[in-house]
């Protein structure tokens, strides 16, 4: 378990780290916390000249108001995440699911940014982030600019983020008072989801007003449910109401088949967590 | 006959004292092989094949050779003889079809993973960067994959042997005498009674222990030092010398702290051998450790069996006859137990049951996969998975509850000692009080209960009771056993007592511990026989030099066989003292008593403690004529039979059935091990027991996919569960001691892995049953219990292929 040598430098801003990337492009991988890529040099399946780590750019840490949104820095740990009263208070979701993310070593290693970049799409960020319609602010050459989650996630490990380009700040709308939940599937506790549901709802009184669904592990990006959204908004928060939507959440997916199931059984798990999920959201179960 | 009786109690014996190695273990200051530097030490990475099987066609080691601080790069063939060979310690017949198996092949490969070269260099990460430089040229071979196919020698895993079938061993009642004809059993019961057909399979696991393998070989000095992180030093320095012709005099062999093995670290491995003919080829010192990944890769692994069964009963219930059809997969050598793991099972199929007609067989096939051998409990566990899932099924069949039918069939306490089906005499053991113990600890009725109200409501948590009364034979051996079974060694155990000049003591065993607490048991046995304090005693193990005498552990065979010769040799030293006490107590030995670790002459107050003679002894001054000037002894000591511990296991699950998840509710497991020297190592080693055997139930499983990769080659995939997976256990014990050793001691180390297993696993049916399900194949996953509810079937094969989670791609971002 010895990496191949590799450079390693860690600068102390954006612009010194883009200036790295500029320079060393193709032959660099960006670390930021290392909980995936350290594995992936120690395993020696990939063996980059460079290692820009981004673990000193103290700006990319925190948890900001912006008014109507949340802004995570991309290099703040999932712990500070999962702890943060701002994130519990505007984007439940994101605290639950961190609250099944790994193990606590990860956690404290682990950053926000770094696991949505990294694009597993059984990570567990990518089907909160999508599902609460996150923005993506990525840096480059040219300045910032803004990606919508759901253009973000472009296939298995790859998102819009240009090779020239370093995520810096993931914004969440503020979603005050909205239930989530998030129903991850495992084998045994330190897995990866074979399948986990991501759901928030706005409740007015027994009625579902708005829901929203991000699927873990359903594709080869994480998913919205939309058609379940739909069928869920204005409806009561019933067993039977809740159960007819969850049956259409796998519709349109392209679970992988591995070890842990066959895609049909990713389905199935889809509808069973997606209904879990929303009642529990919903303050039903 | 046994009774259930409490153990006699000691000062030490029966006390839960903390280990004594426990603080250096946890805190790692310690000696592990990989923590050993010597000057001048080189390093060693190994070039494995990614091909099950291949033709090595060339090595070019150019490019490595010219690497940064690398002193050489050999192959098989720069090795030549001098790499020896691994060696099978049991053809379990006379005609078995072995393999040669050089550590490093010189022109063929027969599983990935096998090491083709070896680069030797200045530090382990040059080494590493090292062989990725070296190029093999393979010619892919058709691999023997499928354990059933490779029976049928579609493609052969060795070519020139012509076969897969390594051997066909068989034992039948009615041809050894011991009981009836199973065939004419089974056609009764046909006719007019029973008959349960059912095939399981035994999946294959990986031992998984928590130190990685790691040798050092240091050529200089008179004698070779090896440094592994193994089992058995003693069988390694006898197979190294063995196959290498360096003397064994000439060969030290050194397990200093060993951080795990369950059976994984008993043998001989290739590693081994290619440290110690590199380092006598370059005469320099050299360390190998590898990584987890090769660790799951090339270790050996475990269980691989198919077991189709036939059990034939009256209508009543009682079990006439019980036929064993195996197939065992050896992977691609005969490794040094190997074929005889499922042997060793072939003894226990009939478990603690009066059955009077039973055969066995077993067929070993040689695949192009890692090998595989003794993985904890090593026959055992196969075993009894399959006679507690049938008796389960028998149960079902007859409509009564499965510790009915268990109870209409076992041996009654009275009726031990009893001389079973399979031959063995069973000393001792009391079913119906550790069942009786259990059933109160788990609440059976109340659950029964609980069970029938959720069926009856149609909830989708379905409640489910398994049951699992194991019995297993250990403490390997009697040596003339092991004889008849053509096994190369015998089974007995070594230990010396070294009476200190300062009162202290030492005691050498040949019992080689890994994680154990033999230096804990040991003392406190010692502790109580010689009466000097726990904290006085030191035990010294695992370094032929020290302990120049000794079979290691492995088959719960330490404290049972080890500990009876540490009490005969602790006895050799109290009399040697007898005749100096009474000498320099002025009176007749025959009037002295020993109690308490003094000798007092009897009515009067006078008294010498043993650690004074010893003193004395040390002295010499004034020793009764002609006496040696030494107290210190050793025995060595051959069992009479093995040992058999027994228990009743209870465990409930609940099953969801929309997503066919398993959680586990309670368990409780009452065991007779005969009498505890230490209940807290006991309970240690039954928790631990139970989590790997109910690992084996639901989340292990080693998978190759078609082109013979291993796809569970890191524990991303291959599911070892953590303390967050399990539930806490409740325990307790009934006592009927062995009456084959003075302590009344029985073997605890593989017990809870053994039951544990179908416990789990009959939850699970017996959960599901009444949705139609009859089996689901372990390990048993959601998906498969799924599947099952779903149509009825036993959850189908595993798609062989892993998530990707790394990304493998080049350049990027985070």
């Amino acid at each position: 378990m010895i990496p191949a040598a590799f450079e390693y430098v860690a600068p102390a801003s954006v612009e010194e780290a883009l200036a790295a990337l500029a320079e060393h492009g193709d032959d660099a991988k960006i670390i930021a916390g290392g909980q995936s890529l350290l594995p992936v040099l120690r395993m020696r399946l990939n063996a980059p000249e460079w290692v820009i780590d981004l673990g000193r750019i103290d700006s990319l840490r925190g948890v900001r108001d912006g008014g109507d949104h949340l802004a995570i820095g991309a290099m703040t740990t999932h712990h500070d995440v999962g702890q943060d009263p701002l994130v519990h208070e505007h984007a439940l979701l994101v605290s639950k699911a961190i609250t099944h993310l790994a193990d606590a070593q990860v956690r404290h290693r682990g950053t926000f940014g770094g696991a949505l970049a990294h694009a597993d799409p059984a990570g567990d960020l990518g089907a909160p982030a999508l599902a609460l319609d996150a923005t993506f602010v990525v840096q480059g050459p040219g300045g910032t600019r803004e990606v919508a989650a759901a253009d973000f996630f472009v296939d298995l490990f790859e998102t819009a983020i240009s090779d020239d380009e370093i995520l810096v700040e993931v914004c969440l709308p503020k979603r005050a008072g909205w239930g989530a939940s998030y129903e991850k599937f495992v084998r045994i506790a330190h897995q990866w989801p074979i399948v986990a549901v991501a759901a928030t709802v706005r409740m007015e009184g027994d009625t579902i007003a708005e829901a929203r669904i991000g699927l873990t592990n359903m594709g080869s990006t994480p998913v919205r449910a939309r058609a379940t959204e739909q069928m869920l908004a204005g409806q009561p928060a019933t067993e039977e109401g809740v159960a007819a939507a969850a049956a259409l959440a796998a519709d349109g997916t392209t679970p992988p088949s591995d070890l842990n199931g066959d895609a049909d059984y990713r389905r199935h798990l889809a509808t069973v967590l997606t209904r879990r999920a929303v009642l529990a959201a919903a303050g039903r179960s | 006959m046994t009774a259930t009786q409490e153990p006699t109690a000691g000062a030490e014996i029966g006390r839960d004292r903390r280990r004594k190695e426990d603080q250096r273990l946890i805190t790692g200051r310690t000696r592990w092989t990989d923590n050993i530097t010597l000057p001048g030490m080189l390093h060693l990475a190994m070039v494995r094949s990614p091909f099950p099987h291949a033709r090595i066609t060339g090595i070019d080691t150019e490019a490595a050779r010219s690497a940064t601080n690398v002193v050489a790069v050999l192959t098989g063939a720069d090795l030549g003889e001098g790499q020896g060979a691994c060696i099978n310690a049991w053809p379990v017949v006379t005609d078995q079809v072995t393999p040669a198996h050089l550590p490093m092949p010189t022109d063929r490969v027969a599983f990935a993973g096998e090491t083709v070269a070896v680069v030797v260099a200045r530090s382990a990460a040059e080494a590493r960067d090292a062989a990725e430089l070296v190029e093999v040229d393979y010619e892919e071979l058709p691999a023997a994959l499928d354990l059933k196919e490779a029976a049928e020698n579609t493609v052969l895993a060795h070519p020139d042997l012509g076969t897969n079938v390594s051997a066909v061993w068989r034992f039948d009642s009615a041809e050894a005498g011991t009981g009836g004809d199973v065939e004419q059993a089974i056609a009764e019961a046909r006719e007019n009674g029973i008959v349960i057909e059912r095939e399981y399979r035994q999946q294959r696991l990986i031992p998984a222990f928590m130190e990685p393998r790691s040798v050092v070989v240091d050529p200089t000095g008179e004698q070779i030092t090896v440094w592994s992180a193994t089992q058995v030093p003693h069988i390694l320095r006898f197979a190294m010398a063995a196959t290498t012709g360096v003397p064994e005099s000439k060969i030290r062999v050194i397990a200093p702290d060993v951080g795990g093995g369950f059976g994984g670290k008993l043998q001989q491995t290739p590693e081994e051998m290619i440290a110690f003919a590199v380092a006598r080829k370059l005469g320099k010192p050299v360390k190998f450790t590898e990584t987890r990944s090769e660790s799951l890769l090339t270790a050996h692994h475990g269980r691989d069996q198919w077991q189709r069964l036939t059990l034939a009963a009256t209508k009543d219930g009682h079990v006439t006859g019980l036929k064993v059809d195996l197939l065992a997969d050896l992977g691609a050598y005969v490794a040094i137990v190997g074929g005889g793991v499922p042997v060793l099972g072939a003894f226990m199929f009939n478990a603690i049951y009066k059955f009077p007609a039973y055969q066995f067989q077993t067929t070993n096939v040689l695949t192009n996969k890692t090998w595989t051998d003794a993985y904890r409990g090593a026959g055992r566990p196969e075993a009894t998975f399959a006679i507690e899932r049938l008796m389960d099924e028998l149960a079902t069949e007859l409509g009564k509850d499965p510790l009915e039918v268990r109870e209409m069939n076992w041996i009654k306490h009275e009726e031990f000692p009893f001389t079973t089906v399979a031959g063995l005499e069973y000393d001792s053991g009391n079913y119906e009080a550790a069942t009786a113990r259990a059933k109160e600890m788990f609440g059976y009725d109340e659950l029964r209960a609980e069970q029938a109200e959720r069926r009856a409501r149609g909830d989708k948590v379905q409640l489910g009771l398994g049951v699992s009364t194991f019995t297993e034979m250990c403490g390997l051996a009697p040596s003339r056993v092991l004889g008849s079974l053509n096994y190369g060694a015998g089974g007995w155990e070594h230990a010396e007592v070294r009476m200190l000049a300062t009162g202290k003591v030492e005691i050498v065993t040949g019992a080689s511990a890994h994680g154990q607490g033999h230096e804990t048991a040991f003392s406190q046995i010692a502790a109580d026989r010689l009466g000097v304090p726990f904290e006085d005693i030191e035990v010294l193990h695992g370094d032929t030099q020290i302990s120049h005498k000794g079979l290691d552990t492995y088959g719960s065979r330490s404290l049972v066989v080890g500990g009876e010769a540490l009490v005969r040799a602790l006895d050799k030293v109290i009399e040697k003292a007898r005749p100096v006490a009474a000498h320099l107590l002025e009176a007749s030995a025959d009037d002295l008593e020993f109690s308490g670790g003094r000798f007092t002459v009897k009515g009067t107050d006078q008294g010498m403690a043993i650690t004074e003679i010893a003193t004395a002894v040390f002295a010499a001054h004034n020793l009764p004529d002609g006496m040696e000037p030494s107290l210190d002894s050793e025995a060595t000591y051959d069992p009479v039979n093995f040992n058999y511990p027994h228990g009743t296991h209870l465990c409930a699950v609940e099953v969801d059935t929309e997503t066919g998840q398993v959680k586990l509710r309670k368990y409780v497991c009452c065991d007779d091990i005969g009498v505890v020297i230490n209940p807290l190592i006991v309970s240690g080693q039954v928790h631990g027991g139970l989590v790997q055997g109910i690992a084996q139930a639901l989340w292990e499983e080693a998978v190759y996919d078609e082109n013979g990769t291993l796809v569970t080659g890191s524990f991303v995939d291959y599911l070892l569960p953590t303390a967050a997976d399990t539930i806490s256990f409740e325990i307790d014990h009934t006592t009927s001691p062995a009456t084959t050793n003075s302590l009344g001691t029985k073997g605890v180390g593989e017990a809870g892995t053994i039951a544990s297993t179908p416990a789990v696993v009959n939850a699970v049916v017996d959960a599901v049953r009444h949705l139609g399900v009859s089996d689901i194949t372990m390990p048993c996953t959601p998906e498969r219990v799924w599947r099952a509810i779903a149509d009825g079937s036993s959850g189908g094969a595993t798609t062989e292929a892993a998530m990707p989670h790394f990304d493998e791609t080049e350049g990027g971002v985070q």
